[in-house]
């Protein structure tokens, strides 16, 4: 027998009591986990993402769908900007590099990138197998999108349009999955990534076969117009900088590296007058983001700690409420030989065991919570963070439930020390 | 064993105590009786280590108790003197044996086989394992009884020990005191008016005259 065992023993003696003011407790800090995770997490996943990109330029719209659709592919995009505007503004002296993004479909809910090698080469990657595409049609995967959809190099499928799953199939030319990447636990592992020609060429099938559905045989020579396009593609795509087309072309998005400082402050405000176009900053987008989801997170944030509190005190009341009960015990102690500091710390200690193993199964609560909302939301914003990641605020997260318990115990504790033996025995 | 010289406590101008000097050696036995307010339970807290007399000395084994630091006079109580108390007392979110073993804790002693062998004596071997909701209430009092004795203490002070008890456990809980007291060599003190007590101890003082 010893102290611990004794304060244990007092706990689950009472284990509605205890579990009801554990659960009070674990709730509280499951909130609290949750919002430190995805806060650390999803701030650093969006300051990842747009490593590399000073500017998105894109058709105009709202200014934080762009850079959530271009950058972290998670909106919609505003648009298509035409890939002739596209070029002129990439060779702006004030431009070092501009990558084109062609979005618009998506294979099972994982969005379609037409891009060029310099996309991939913004973020960290490696290749688990096979290698990047250098012809039309050939994809690199993602880690999760392989995953999900277990393809490997040399598989064919056949894309959607839309960016979410569910719209009609493209069925007229299958991708060849030329490569597939390992997890580098950033936006490429949810991506199906091709060349920018790859998405032409599929939206140009599309318009053909619509072609001969409506008209039938009564436009052969559109047919063959259309035929005619085929021929022009190309078996090359390029692999920096925009590809050359006779043809009006569009592309969706425009991610622009600058040269210098001074291009921080003039190109934005040239793109947006002087242009059809509009730019946005993501680092200023996703400060502003981070300001909304502000408001949300001090909200959680608020009822977490009423919860917590309300665990304080529902811990309070309980032990305060035992000391009546406890009264002869505490005494019948004293006169076994417990002195009064023994008794004070076995107070303490009953509200710290509580508190602990509230704190214990809380943080655990969160992130079991958190593995949850992850897997109910795979393509979602929250794809990507993963929920059993330990970070040393959660030291702190255990510190603090410590810290209510022994303030929910001093004042009990106090009254364990003063027990009075002489006065409660006879 | 046990002294006492000049014990003196009031609470009031109306509840002033002059108790008689006591001496007893280890395996004597003594019944102080007195009637309610008489100031024999105060006595008793006095002698237990666990109410400070205004004037006076208790000694126990050579140990004047009174001039001991506070937690050094808890430690020594634990150790030296067990007390059986009117109702039992048993705190019931534990078991029958760790009671026993939380006693022996508390005086920092090193318990071992003696639980087992103090429950056997007082017939309730079989109960160390149950909650002590599951005593009778002739039971519980020998559990108490067991531990104020796991310790071996110098001084046992049974307060009204039988009061709430029939005839049959009545009798049982005096003999098993006495019996234990002498196989320990203690003191054995019992405070009462319990008329079934005073055929078991012969030796008595009777308190409460005031003056």
């Amino acid at each position: 027998m010893n102290i611990l065992k004794l304060s244990w023993k007092y706990l689950i003696s009472k284990p509605l009591n205890t579990g009801l003011n554990i659960l009070l407790l674990a709730l509280g800090l499951s909130v609290i986990t949750v919002l430190i995770l995805l806060q650390h997490q999803f701030e650093s996943k969006l300051t990842k993402g747009a490593e590399g990109i000073d500017l998105v330029v894109g058709a105009k719209g709202s200014p934080l769908q762009l850079i959530l659709s271009s950058v972290y592919h998670i909106d919609f995009p505003t648009g298509n900007i035409p890939l002739e505007e596209a070029r002129r503004l990439s060779q702006n002296r004030l431009v070092k590099n501009a990558i084109p993004l062609g979005l618009g479909d998506n294979y099972q809910g994982f969005r379609i990138v037409g891009t060029n090698h310099d996309y991939l080469a913004l973020y960290p990657h490696a290749f688990s197998e096979g290698r990047v595409w250098d012809k039309p049609y050939e994809v690199v995967l993602g880690s999760i999108v392989a995953d999900k959809t277990s393809l490997s190099v040399g598989d064919t499928f056949i894309g959607s349009h839309g960016i979410s799953a569910g719209s009609h199939d493209h069925d007229e030319h299958q991708y060849v999955v030329a490569g597939v990447l390992e997890s580098g636990n950033n936006v490429l592992d949810n991506l199906v990534l091709t060349s920018i020609e790859t998405v032409w060429f599929t939206h140009d099938e599309e318009e053909e076969n619509d072609h001969n559905h409506d008209h039938d045989h009564n436009h052969d020579h559109d047919h063959n117009h259309d035929h005619d396009h085929d021929h022009e593609k190309t078996d090359v795509v390029v692999k920096s900088g925009l590809p050359e087309s006779e043809e009006e072309r569009e592309i969706t998005t425009l991610l622009v590296q600058y040269r210098n400082p001074i291009a921080a402050v003039q190109l934005p405000r040239f793109i947006n007058s002087r242009t059809s176009m509009q730019a946005a900053s993501p680092a200023f987008e996703i400060n502003r983001l981070f300001e909304l989801l502000g408001i949300g997170v001090s909200l959680m944030q608020g009822l977490a700690i009423a919860i917590i509190i309300v665990a304080g005190l529902s811990i309070f009341i309980a032990l305060y409420n035992a000391m009546k009960e406890r009264k002869y015990d505490l005494a019948v102690m004293r006169t076994l030989g417990a002195s009064k500091g023994l008794l004070f710390f076995h107070i303490i200690l009953e509200g710290v065991i509580l508190t602990g193993i509230g704190a214990v199964a809380g943080i655990l609560m969160g992130h079991l919570f958190l593995s949850v909302l992850v897997n109910i939301n795979e393509q979602g914003p929250i794809s990507g963070i993963s929920a059993w990641v330990w970070l040393p605020e959660e030291i702190f997260i255990l510190l603090y439930a410590l810290g209510v318990g022994i303030l929910a115990s001093i004042i009990p504790a106090w009254r364990a020390y003063q027990t009075d033996i002489a006065g409660q025995l006879t | 064993m046990l002294n006492t010289h000049n014990i003196y406590f009031r609470y009031d101008a109306e509840n002033e105590f002059h108790l008689p000097d006591l001496s007893l050696k280890g395996g004597q036995n003594l019944l102080i009786l007195g009637q309610s307010g008489s100031g024999k339970t105060t006595l008793l807290n006095i002698l237990g280590g666990l109410l400070k007399p205004i004037n006076g000395e208790v000694i126990i084994d050579n140990t004047s108790i009174y001039k001991l630091y506070e937690s050094k006079l808890d430690k020594f109580r634990g150790n030296n003197i067990g007390i059986v108390f009117q109702k039992p007392h048993i705190i019931t979110a534990l078991t029958v044996r760790e009671n026993l073993q939380l006693a022996a804790y508390f005086a920092h002693s090193q318990s071992g086989d003696r639980i087992d062998y103090i429950l056997n004596e007082l017939d309730i071997g079989h109960k160390a394992q149950s909650k002590i909701q599951h005593l009778s209430e002739g039971e519980a009092q020998r559990v108490s009884i067991a531990r104020a004795l796991v310790n071996s203490p110098k001084i046992i002070l049974a307060d009204e020990p039988t009061s709430s008890l029939d005839d049959v456990n009545s009798h049982r809980v005096m003999e098993l005191l006495m019996e234990q007291a002498g196989k320990m060599d203690a003191v054995l003190i019992v405070v009462t008016h319990d008329q079934r007590v005073k055929n078991h101890i012969s030796n008595r003082i009777t308190v409460g005259v005031k003056k």
